[in-house]
């Protein structure tokens, strides 16, 4: 078996609240992703899954446990890792093709060698003619997909994405999911990434990573057993079924609020 | 263009000649309220004898020299005061007992310091513009979104390159509040320094028409101010349309 790319081992997080008490939101949180992988972490709201990507993206470092990034115990935030969060955070004040150059401008590359793959990063998520609108041009879907294309510039190994389509509406959330998809086999990253819609988890990863209530903990680790590449057919498919029934039922045991639908 | 201009455009005209007929046949008393067209006469004879011109452009001098300086300390110093803890507490207090003092009551102080040049007024426009900008400033640096700080962070990015590509762009609409304040107060700074002691400058004209009692000269002069303000606010009304540009809502956002 490879090494994996990310293993994760025994963390632990305690948040300290403004009023000296304390939140535990991880406890003894284990996983591995192996290079290529795509793998998805579903758990009720305010399980700790957000807490999750932030210390693996370098964002939180005092927590305990161990974190390690290809073998190296992990020390902040890595060139080698992309992030695309909740919201797509573009500076309203930059194009989109400028924006997707930020990580280029902050870590000192070559500019003039990136910008032909910034415009192709985001023809890629289906951008073309839009390279030089601003945020406040775009619709949340297209500047969700401008925070994907930034996420990518700079070529990380690793690509973290936070519940990145949860402000989209159905319909182009499905668009998305396949079109994120096929960007990821095609770049071979490896991807993490947080959801809400367990259709959207399974549709999409290799294994899908159950979470419980807080404390966050993995309950379940779920290999998705459908053929690639998929497109939307494949929610049709009985495997496809069982396996969100299996997770919902799951989720519900962890936490009795109702999760969202299977709206797909 | 010509939408926007025309009503205030017809205010002013109705304004006048209603000003100037109660002047030929209503009894208006010259030294209170003198016609409109005396004081076109006045503006016409100031400009060619060359006085008005030269009073005008030490004036704006003034004013201009102050905003740059205003603008330039108070973005500094709330750069500095956002970037360190230390500074801040450092500063704080003089800051808030600063702000509160009336800077007008300086006037003769600054004068005594500076002299009865063009320095002294330069001083006083600053110091009463400075505040505005620097609270701005420090508002707006305070105000980062946290969400644009996460991208950052998650590319390593130093303190500068966050300051310098975050905070500060996404400040600019604060910034801009407070600059669009201290172009008003450098005018009233300028002005308020000639009262108290100058040798060239509107304010000087006004006190030495007001003395003469040529009420129709010192209205001249005042329009003078008047467009000289407008004149300025133009002004920052462009550089803020070159600067925020992004910060303006577009209309015709497209679908998903
Ligand atoms: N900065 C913080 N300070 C205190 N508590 C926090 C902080 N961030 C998150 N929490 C708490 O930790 C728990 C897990 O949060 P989060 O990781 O955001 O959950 P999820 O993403 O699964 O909804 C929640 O109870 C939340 O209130
Ligand atoms: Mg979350």
């Amino acid at each position: 078996m490879a090494t994996p790319l990310i293993a994760v081992r025994d963390l632990t997080k305690i948040y300290p609240t403004a009023r000296g008490e304390q939140v535990q939101a991880l406890s003894r949180v284990n996983l591995d992703i192996r290079p290529g992988e795509f793998v998805s972490l579903v758990g009720p709201s305010g399980c700790g899954k957000t807490t999750v990507l932030r210390i693996l993206a370098g964002l939180i470092r005092d927590y305990a446990g161990s974190v390690s990034l290809r073998g190296q115990a992990m020390r902040g935030p890595s060139k080698d890792v992309g992030v695309v969060f909740q919201d797509a955070n573009l500076m309203p004040w930059r194009s989109a093709e400028a924006n997707v150059m930020l990580p280029v401008e902050v870590l000192g590359l070559d500019r003039k060698a990136m910008r032909p793959r910034a415009k192709e990063l985001l023809a890629m998520v289906g951008l073309e003619g839009f390279e030089r609108k601003l945020p406040n041009e775009l619709s949340g879907g297209m500047r969700q997909r401008v925070a994907i294309a930034r996420a990518l510039i700079h070529d990380p190994a690793l690509l973290l994405m936070d519940e990145p389509f949860g402000a989209l509406d159905a319909m182009t959330r499905d668009t998305m999911n396949v079109e994120l998809g096929r960007i990821a086999a095609r770049s071979n990253k490896t991807v993490f990434l947080i959801t809400h819609s367990i259709a959207e988890a399974v549709f999409l990863s290799d294994r899908v990573l159950v979470m419980s209530s807080r404390p966050g903990r993995i309950v379940e680790d779920i290999r998705i057993e459908l053929p690639r590449p998929r497109d939307l057919d494949i929610i049709a498919s009985p495997i496809f079924s069982s396996t969100v029934v299996r997770i919902r039922r799951l989720l519900d045991g962890e936490d009795a609020t109702a999760l969202p639908s299977i709206a797909h | 263009m010509w939408r926007e201009a025309a009503p205030p455009l017809i205010f002013v005209v109705l304004l006048l000649a209603a000003w100037e007929a109660g002047a030929l046949w209503g009894g208006l008393d010259p030294l209170i309220m003198p016609a409109p067209s005396e004081i076109g006469e006045q503006l016409v004879l100031g400009f060619s004898s060359g006085v008005y011109p030269l009073h005008l452009g030490v004036t704006l001098a003034q004013s201009l020299a102050g905003f740059v300086i205003a603008v330039a300390m108070g973005v500094g110093i709330g750069a500095l005061i956002s970037i360190s803890p230390l500074v801040e507490r450092t500063l704080n207090p003089f800051l808030i007992a600063f702000e509160a003092m009336p800077k007008i009551a300086l006037a003769p102080l600054v004068i005594v310091w500076f002299g009865y040049g063009m320095g002294s007024k330069i001083v006083l426009a600053a110091v009463i513009a400075f505040f505005p900008v620097l609270v701005s400033t420090i508002l707006g640096l305070r105000a980062c979104d946290p969400g644009r700080l996460d991208v950052m962070h998650a590319l390593g990015a130093s303190r500068g390159q966050v300051f310098r590509m975050v905070r500060l762009p996404g400040a600019l609409p604060f910034i801009f509040s407070g600059v669009n304040v201290a172009v008003v107060f450098v005018l009233l700074g300028s002005i308020v320094g000639e009262f108290v002691g100058a040798k060239a400058g509107l304010g000087t004209l006004i006190l030495y028409a007001n003395e003469n009692l040529e009420t129709a000269r010192t209205f001249s002069i005042l329009a003078m101010l008047a467009a000289l303000g407008l004149l300025l606010h133009f002004g920052v009304a462009a550089l803020r349309q070159r600067l925020l540009f992004w910060a303006e809502p577009r209309r015709g956002t497209p679908g998903h």
